[in-house]
């Protein structure tokens, strides 16, 4: 009897062994960061293609912001990034995409519905590749606290007031209610150039080289100059740190200590969670200056990586995640502005959003119209991150007093053409 | 016990299964071959081979690869894909009318970055010093719970440097608790990261904090050195305490000083991550520090200029060469004194 059992036993022991899946699993792996619940949609929406696709594991590591915007570049240019990233950096990171088509079910459907931004992910002088979508479409805006307003007795501004009555308004509200910061602007130039082309800034010469530094830009950069002279802008924001380094006021926002917060659409769904019903808070339009009432276009693009090691799984999970059921649920969801021409056109509903946050999305999708077709151009500009560091890391140093406006003009013009150059050699 | 010097443990006969046993008489064959082969006076540098390249492979190889990306420019990584350029790099970092006037300067932020490290480097190394000796001398005198205060002096060296830079942050902050206790006391918040000297005050006071208790160690280790009987003796001649410190313990000190001296001054001009928390470099650049200039240069927003990056990195290397030679050599005439 006893041989009997110890074969039992091995044969058992075998069967655990040499026990192969019927298939053969790919993994691919997604670089994400999330503004607000984003990452656990797209958890839940992942969940389902695995069961659907069980020969895809889909792995995401979730980065914080800085990760994906200082580590990740690193991390793709020596091979050793992920298969898929969110990025917001499209033009800068194009090189390392990989060219979707002949691995998607049907490219005209992403031609159709992410045609115009499909520019701003692709190589210079490539008209034709597939290498993502725009998860989200967000554009530049500020957000008020309406209750602010309201204790202060003061009327709010109208839809196409400038920036000064702007300024003028929320320095009369901070000074009657003790907020310490009538304006605030996020420390990104990205932030800026709204108001810049606004004033007229033409941002590029006749050539299409970077002219920067022209009359509208100077407008622009002297009145933030005298905020934060005037105190209208805090220097805790833009003078408190160095170089190009971002620091945002949502913070500071969600505290009820700012009354006008220059920032963008992403922050809707964190003000909707995170605010509550402490204070009311609105969205309004674009201020205005001479040229345009502009805000600036961006978003974060899911992008594929040429490094990718199973090209075709990486296909079928860009295919499900840009699927136009999928994405509505996701911008649902997420309270994001869709940055999918037909959901554009047939609009999404978000029944989880409070009518705070589902008037600010009304306020933001109806900014996308308005903005101005240089502020396009200059987000699909390749090396408009080098144009953005250049400004923000000049402009905080002359607001913390350390050189003068004028120096700070042909710094950036300086560093501009020198930072160009290195990239294309 | 009595323990058998005669015969090596290879040599004694094994009694079971004795592993050590048997990787010596694994090892021995090939060994002797190899010492047969190089004669018996190399035999250490095979032993030390393992180690070096080790070595070689994590220090050297980096090295020399950061002297090629200062020779060469562009925003490629690997580098066989960046273009030669010779002392191009160096060439930018030392475009200067003047050193002492920034803005004269082609890399102003290098030179920023090298005027703040040295201010940093002078200040906070002499502060360091004098309050590490001051502690060192308290704590060494027969003070009721000694034991406690060292531990108090020494635990802020085993946070990280983010921690103590985040804690720091905390206090400093427009709500923070130290403008919590201003404005209880009556006074106004203080924004201190916006104002240069408040930034830099704080930067050197957290630095002092965060490292003092290590170089107080060094220190008192040096103090409990001093034999006793030369305190006696003065004691016995009448000599005034403030003779007997000059005198007799800071002499006998100095070596220990020396080594003190180097190490906070090697570690003041490689400061980055407490200063880079706390201030960002801030307000302006005036808390920006060498390393963190290189960092931004090659990584920081996609900046990838890896190249000038590489270069500035080789000029803090010969910096921090020559403090390190100066070590060795303080070092070498302590011992031979």
């Amino acid at each position: 009897m006893r041989w009997r059992y110890a074969l039992t036993a091995i044969l058992l022991v075998s069967a655990v062994l040499f026990a192969q899946p019927s298939f053969a699993q790919s993994t691919v792996r997604i670089a994400w960061y999330s503004d607000g619940n984003e990452g656990e949609v797209l958890l839940d929406l992942l969940k389902r293609f695995e069961a659907a696709n069980p020969d895809i594991k889909v792995v995401v590591d979730q980065m914080p912001y800085k990760a994906i915007s200082e580590t990740l570049p690193v991390q793709i240019a020596s091979g050793q990034g992920p298969d898929i990233a969110r990025v917001t950096d499209l033009g800068g990171l194009a090189r390392y995409t990989l060219d979707l088509r002949p691995y998607l079910k049907d490219p005209a459907y992403w031609e159709k519905n992410f045609g115009p931004f499909l520019a701003w992910m692709r190589p210079t002088g490539d008209t034709q590749s597939i290498p993502g979508f725009m998860t989200q479409l967000t554009v530049t805006g500020p957000f008020v606290n309406k209750t602010l307003f309201e204790q202060a007795g003061i009327t709010m501004p109208g839809p196409k007031a400038t920036w000064d009555e702007w300024a003028k308004a929320a320095k009369a509200v901070a000074d009657k209610v003790g907020a310490p910061f009538p304006i605030a602007i996020d420390r990104s130039a990205h932030r800026v150039f709204g108001m810049v082309i606004s004033d007229g800034g033409k941002v590029f010469d006749d050539k299409g080289e970077p002219a920067v530094t022209d009359a509208g830009f100077k407008a622009a950069a002297q009145r933030l100059y005298d905020w934060h002279k005037s105190g209208i802008m805090s220097r805790e924001l833009w003078g408190s740190v160095s170089g190009a380094t971002y620091r945002g006021a949502n913070e500071e926002f969600k505290n009820g200590q700012v009354v006008l917060y220059m920032s963008g659409s992403w922050q809707i769904a964190q003000f909707d969670k995170t605010i509550g019903d402490a204070f009311d808070w609105t969205a309004v339009p674009n201020p205005c200056g001479p040229s345009a009432c502009t805000g600036m276009p961006g978003g974060a693009g899911l992008i594929a990586i040429k490094t990718a090691k199973d090209p075709k799984a990486v296909g079928r999970v860009m295919d499900y995640l840009a699927s136009e059921d999928v994405l509505r649920e996701f911008d649902s969801r997420a309270l994001f502005v869709p940055g999918h021409l037909g959901l554009s056109a047939s609009g999404v509903d978000y029944p989880s959003a409070s009518p705070l946050a589902k008037q600010a999305l009304v306020v933001f999708t109806q900014d996308v119209g308005s903005v101005a077709p240089l502020a396009y151009r200059l987000q699909g500009y390749p090396y408009n991150r080098v144009i953005f560091n250049a400004v923000i890391s000049r402009l905080g140093q002359a607001i913390s007093g350390e050189i003068s406006l004028d120096e700070a003009y042909k710094r950036i013009d300086a560093d501009i053409a020198q930072e160009i150059a290195v990239r294309k050699k | 016990m009595t323990v058998d010097t005669q015969h090596p443990p290879a040599a004694r006969p094994m009694a079971g299964l004795d592993l050590w046993g048997v990787v010596v008489r694994l090892t021995d064959a090939p060994m002797r071959a190899v010492q047969r082969l190089l004669g018996e006076r190399r035999m250490p540098y095979v032993f030390l081979l393992p180690n070096l390249a080790f070595f070689g492979l994590f220090v050297f190889v980096p090295l020399g690869l950061n002297l090629w990306y200062s020779l060469t420019g562009g925003a490629a990584l690997f580098p066989s894909q960046r273009p030669y350029v010779g002392l191009q790099q160096y060439g930018f970092l030392f475009d200067c009318g003047n050193i002492l006037d920034v803005s004269s300067c082609r890399e102003d932020h290098f030179w920023r970055g090298v005027h703040n490290t040295l201010f940093f480097v002078v200040i906070q190394v002499s502060l360091m010093v004098l309050f590490s000796l001051a502690t060192a001398l308290v704590l060494n005198r027969p003070i009721r719970g000694r034991g406690f205060f060292r531990a108090v002096y020494f635990f802020p060296v085993l946070l990280s440097p983010v921690v103590v830079a985040l804690i720091w942050k905390w206090i400093l902050q427009r709500d923070g608790l130290l403008n919590a206790a201003i404005t209880t006391l009556g006074g106004q918040k203080i924004i201190f990261f916006v104002d240069p000297s408040w930034a830099m005050f704080w930067v050197i006071f957290v630095s002092i904090w965060a490292h003092m208790g290590f170089y107080t160690l060094i220190l008192l280790a040096g103090l409990q050195a001093i034999p006793r009987d030369l305190y006696e003796a003065a004691a016995m001649d009448g000599t005034r305490p403030m003779r007997v410190l000059l005198r007799i313990t800071l002499p006998l000190l100095w070596p220990n000083m020396i080594v003190v001296i180097v190490l906070a001054l090697i570690r003041g001009v490689q400061t980055f991550d407490e200063v880079f928390v706390l201030t960002g470099g801030g307000p302006g650049t005036s808390t920006l520090m060498v390393v963190q200039y290189i960092y931004e240069t090659a990584f920081a927003n996609q900046s990838q200029n890896f190249g000038l990056a590489a270069a500035a990195s080789v000029v803090l290397g010969v910096v921090l060469f020559v403090l390190t030679l100066l070590q060795l050599g303080l070092g070498r005439r302590k011992a031979g004194a």
